[in-house]
């Protein structure tokens, strides 16, 4: 069995007015069934709304299946003897890094999970150093975190849940509100931890460059997956991408754009390298 | 008419041991009706920037004007400038208060002391300047969508009938979709009202394709300042400070370094499609 597993997964949520009375339902997840392998690199889009963080927040036990069930490792979330543990497995990481960093050293709010589970503290001084040296952040372990920039901020975030070891994060949109450069660092931080350390990874994004590299792709809409394959299967579809409000990247675009010119290009490219070596082929062919 | 920044220095916490020169000796015109886009990463003095367009900081050197009076005289008005100089935050939504659409909107002008029906005009005009349809007027700002939000909250401002509009990041965290929505929606208006738009933008993508000037800010002091082509053709510079080029920029460089014969300027989609069809006798 996979590492995440959700079966027929529903969230529903009753809407109330200002008195309190029900106004409605809202099925912001409908019978969503995904199976996670350990190691995967996950990516999920989708519009605004479309039940993307709300499918997320199920994975470590933040909210509850109204129907349905969700594995984390074996263990049902609902089971509330193996909450720690799905917690402690299945790490978070969200939009606003100064949301998510208490302490006022960067060493110091790195080991704060692990002090909170209870381990030894020359092991945690022992995760702060690894966790911190897998984001590429340890020369700044003295720093007051408010003294770094975005991106080395959402840095000392995933280091703070890698210092729980993990067998899984969540990223909920980390790039959102950082600049190329904290976008890039935040990126490659998180590709690392998947071929190096073999974390599974569950990246959720606006930005379609960030997730050419998952080996799998599920596009939601309305609390449905819409669509789920390789990010070249995925990215192949254009028109019916932008139908679901999102978009592809720059490189997959000008090649399609091509391809209605008339121009004789393979579907689904995904970077400057592939269109570069296509079209030269082109001209030269 | 513009604004205009002579000599404008900002240091935070002068007098400290923390002091920090976030602007440095800034010197810009910004003449009526531009589209304008404002880079950088993260710190490098682009919010305190346009903090000081409307007055919301004071430089603790140099000077501003606007329409040709300094702002910070001692009989200027001031309020009457943040009428015409209208900033929009990050995350604009979160200061959305009102129970109803159309009330927030008439907040701001209801505070500049019009009468209830120019006020009621102005908030209907804006809303539809931001494209919201008129079945949204009531509802709580609350059960709207990220993307309707934050077109209610641009609506607060342009309600203002500002002269200059200046949006930070107005874009961040909306799906790709309600990104090119918003900014449609802006150049429609610019188009329309010949208004002056200042775009503090992460995305170079949307930059490129939206505005006619780009100014670079780096360590609180102007970098580039030129058309997208001229300012993008500096692309290696752009990386030492954290920015980058369009994606598209960079396939036009590597396909001109593989021998074809297509020019390197090209920003948008558009003109890379453009250079390409033509490089292969297509056009």
């Amino acid at each position: 069995m996979g590492i995440i597993r959700t079966d027929k997964l529903v969230f529903e949520y009753i809407r109330r007015d200002e008195e309190g009375n029900v106004e409605g339902i809202t099925r912001a997840v409908d019978e969503v069934d995904l199976d996670v392998k350990q190691g995967d690199f996950v990516a999920i889009l989708g519009h605004n709304g479309s039940g993307k963080s709300t499918l997320a927040k199920h994975i470590n036990a933040m909210l509850y299946p109204t129907e349905g069930a969700v594995w984390v490792d074996g263990m049902n979330t609902q089971d509330e003897k193996h909450l720690w543990d799905i917690r402690q497995e299945a790490g978070m990481v969200f939009q606003n890094p100064d949301n998510q960093i208490i302490g006022q050293v960067v060493e110091e709010d790195v080991g704060f999970g692990p002090e909170n589970m209870g381990v030894p503290t020359e092991e945690i001084w022992a995760r702060v150093e690894e966790s911190l040296k897998a984001v590429g952040m340890y020369e700044y372990r003295k720093y007051s975190p408010n003294k770094l920039s975005g991106g080395q901020k959402q840095r000392v975030s995933i280091a703070g849940v890698i210092a729980m070891h993990p067998k899984c994060i969540i990223l909920d949109e980390p790039t959102a509100m950082l600049d190329p450069n904290g976008r890039r660092e935040v990126v490659r931080a998180v590709r690392a931890l998947n071929d190096v350390e073999g974390i599974t990874i569950v990246l959720i994004t606006h930005y379609m460059e960030e997730i050419i590299h998952a080996n799998k792709v599920f596009v939601m809409d309305q609390g449905r997956v819409a669509m789920q394959g390789t990010p070249r299967e995925i990215f192949s579809q254009v028109e019916q991408l932008k139908e679901l409000r999102l978009d592809v990247p720059q490189a997959t675009l000008l090649a399609y754009e091509l391809q209605k010119s008339g121009v004789k290009l393979p579907d689904g490219i995904l970077t400057t390298e592939e269109l570069v070596q296509a079209l030269t082929q082109v001209y030269h062919g | 008419m513009s604004i205009i920044l002579d000599h404008v220095n900002y240091v935070y916490g002068g007098d400290t041991a923390l002091a920090v020169h976030a602007l440095k000796d800034i010197n810009l015109v910004i003449p009526d009706g531009q589209f304008i886009g404002l880079i950088g990463h993260t710190g490098s003095g682009k919010s305190t920037l346009v903090q000081h367009l409307n007055g919301l900081l004071r430089p603790t050197g140099g000077n501003i004007y606007y329409n040709g009076e300094d702002i910070h005289a001692a009989d200027y008005d001031k309020k009457k400038l943040r009428s015409k100089v209208g900033l929009v935050f990050q995350y604009p939504e979160h200061q959305l208060f009102e129970i109803d659409v159309f009330s927030d909107v008439c907040f701001g002008p209801k505070n500049l002391g019009l009468s209830r029906q120019e006020t009621e005009l102005r908030a209907y005009a804006a809303l539809k300047q931001v494209g919201l349809e008129d079945a949204y007027f009531y509802q709580s700002p609350f059960d709207l969508s990220g993307g309707q939000k934050r077109r209610v909250a641009i609506a607060g401002v342009l309600a203002m009938k500002p002269d200059v509009l200046v949006l930070d990041e107005p874009t961040a965290g909306l799906d790709p979709k309600g990104r090119d929505e918003i900014l449609d929606q802006i150049a429609k208006l610019k188009e329309e009202t010949g208004i002056t738009v200042i775009l503090v933008s992460h995305s170079m993508e949307d930059v490129a394709k939206y505005v006619e000037r780009i100014i670079v800010m780096n360590r609180g002091s102007v970098m580039y300042d030129g058309a997208p082509k001229e300012v993008f053709a500096h692309y290696r510079e752009l990386e030492q400070v954290g920015l980058a080029a369009p994606q598209v920029t960079y396939i036009m460089q590597a396909l001109h370094e593989s021998g074809m014969p297509v020019g390197t300027d090209a920003t948008t989609i558009r003109e890379a499609k453009g250079e390409i069809l033509k490089a292969l006798g297509k056009e």
